[in-house]
């Protein structure tokens, strides 16, 4: 099995009908056809901003790992300590090459002791794929492919946890604390949650049978949730300076240089894949580090523009774009540790106009949040 | 899709209206449509002289960057200043409040090179396929 398409031959998610039905503009993305937008992005953007919105993102790589030796093989291939997990919590990790490069930017949840959920990036399901059978063979763990069988909806914004309560179980939805997962039967189906997401807002994601899926993406329809494209999910998630794998990082970035240090537990002692080349990375002084760019003046930032000082290219724009919250543009892009301090100076080449930048604090975006989250 | 059938389009989308010797230029209603919401125009200033097809701008949506092409050759007298503020009048209005600069044309002779409303709907109906 593979997970690249004959040349031309996009695969289409269980919701694919429902998107052709909103009239959304498909476009290719990571070997399957997403919706990019319904309405506009700046609407789509603001809805998850202000009220509910819901992500399609079924094109996520979904692994069940089953067996005594699940969470040893998560430590292993994952920088964080997953044995910390309790049952029904998630945590965000990186998976790294031996020489500290990023493999991918996974996201586990643990269901119970044996059993848990990784979610890897669209682009990256199949080397991940390949990555946890390979290093799965040493320990008693059983590896499921869900990327098929399942289908996935991030409903987020401020209003989300109110709107998703008209669908599913309020007494389910309540007491599921940021980073908290639980499943629960919704009209004979299955459906994972977890208050998790990828635009700085509140919000679940949902996890369902690939059969399920359109009742749910109707009923969520029905809750007054709006139907978001992959657009609004690139602007939400660069406001809230989430990282994006194969434009902030890839296999050449190692996690210290983007700042997800947080992220590497080195503590435990245990052996992980990349222990030792991030245990160098920390201890030796960063030749890059990934700043948060806000433009001073018209013109907009993206992904490959130059960023220059004193007329020198000092480094490169890895995401950049408009922010429907901040007005004008904002980026991120990797500069020498010396030129990241707040308040420094740059311009960045946009196709030969210089435009002043400035470094700001990362993030661009928070959002206001309530006290029971703080405490979480 | 709106195509106005007194105006005269280029197959990059822009369209051209002739009114005593000044073209007043913007993009089409399927060239903003393609391009989504859009947050920035970078628009020449008046006194540039300009050949026909020659690159006069660029317009930037939240996702695309696409560059901006004169169906006339001709002066620059004014660029459409509402839109540093609104770059969203362009979605909102392609043949009216969202046009994006006007020029004195130089050969009036030009527009019978451009395409027709009808000649524009069948390309943008082949570039569709």
């Amino acid at each position: 099995m593979t997970d690249q398409p004959a040349a031309g031959t996009l695969r289409r998610t269980s919701l694919h009908d429902e998107h052709l039905l909103l009239g959304a503009r498909m476009v290719p993305f990571a070997g399957w056809e997403m919706p990019v937008q319904y309405a506009g992005i700046i609407e789509e953007h603001q809805a998850v901003r202000r009220a509910a919105g819901m992500f399609d993102v079924s094109h996520m790589g979904r692994f069940e790992l089953i067996g005594p030796e699940a969470a040893a093989l998560l430590r292993y291939v994952c920088t964080y300590d997953m044995t910390r997990l309790s049952p029904a919590r998630g945590h965000y990790a990186v998976a790294c090459r031996p020489d500290g490069g990023i493999m991918d930017d996974v996201y586990v949840y643990c269901l119970a002791e044996d059993r848990y959920l990784l979610v890897a990036n669209a682009s990256n399901a199949g080397k991940i794929r390949g990555w946890l059978r390979q290093h799965g063979r040493r320990f008693r763990v059983e590896i499921s492919d869900r990327h098929t069988s399942t289908c996935m909806i991030a409903v987020q914004g401020p209003q989300a946890l109110e709107r998703l309560a008209r669908v599913l179980e309020p007494d389910f939805i309540k007491p599921l604390k940021p980073r908290a997962c639980g499943e629960i039967e919704w009209e004979n189906a299955f459906v994972f949650a977890s208050r998790t997401g990828y635009t700085g807002e509140d919000g679940l994601e949902l996890v369902s049978s690939a059969a399920a899926g359109p009742r749910l993406w109707r009923a969520l329809l029905d809750a007054e949730v709006l139907p978001c494209g992959l657009g609004a999910r690139d602007t939400l998630r660069l406001e809230a300076s989430l990282l994006l794998y194969g434009n902030d990082m890839d296999e050449t970035v190692n996690p210290i240089e983007v700042g997800l240090g947080w992220v590497v537990t080195t503590d435990d002692g245990a052996d992980f894949l990349g222990r030792e080349a991030l245990l160098r990375a920390r201890e030796s002084q960063l030749q890059r580090t990934l700043v948060c760019l806000k433009a001073q003046e018209r013109g907009i930032m993206r992904p490959g523009c130059s960023i220059l000082r004193s007329g020198r290219q000092v480094g490169k724009v890895t995401s950049g774009s408009h922010s429907p919250t901040l007005g004008g543009s904002i980026a991120m892009g990797f500069v020498p540790p010396e030129l990241a301090a707040e308040g420094t100076e740059l311009i960045v080449d946009i196709r030969g106009k210089p435009l002043p930048v400035r470094v700001v604090p990362r993030p661009f975006y928070k959002r206001p949040r309530a006290a029971e989250e703080r405490n979480a | 899709m709106v195509i106005p059938p007194d105006l005269r389009y280029t197959n990059e989308h822009e369209w051209v209206r002739v009114d005593d010797g000044i073209g007043t230029v913007g993009i089409t209603d399927y060239a903003q449509d393609q391009l989504g919401d859009v947050v920035y125009v970078d628009l020449p200033s008046p006194g540039k002289q300009l050949s026909q097809l020659a690159v006069f701008g660029e317009i930037e949506s939240v996702k695309a960057v696409s560059e901006l092409y004169a169906p006339v050759s001709g002066e620059v007298v004014e660029s459409n200043g509402a839109l540093a503020d609104k770059p969203e009048l362009i979605n909102d209005s392609p043949y009216g409040e969202g046009w994006l600069m006007k020029l004195r044309l130089a050969d009036e002779g030009e527009i019978e090179k451009l395409l027709t409303a009808e000649q524009y709907s069948d390309f943008i109906e082949r570039e569709a396929e």
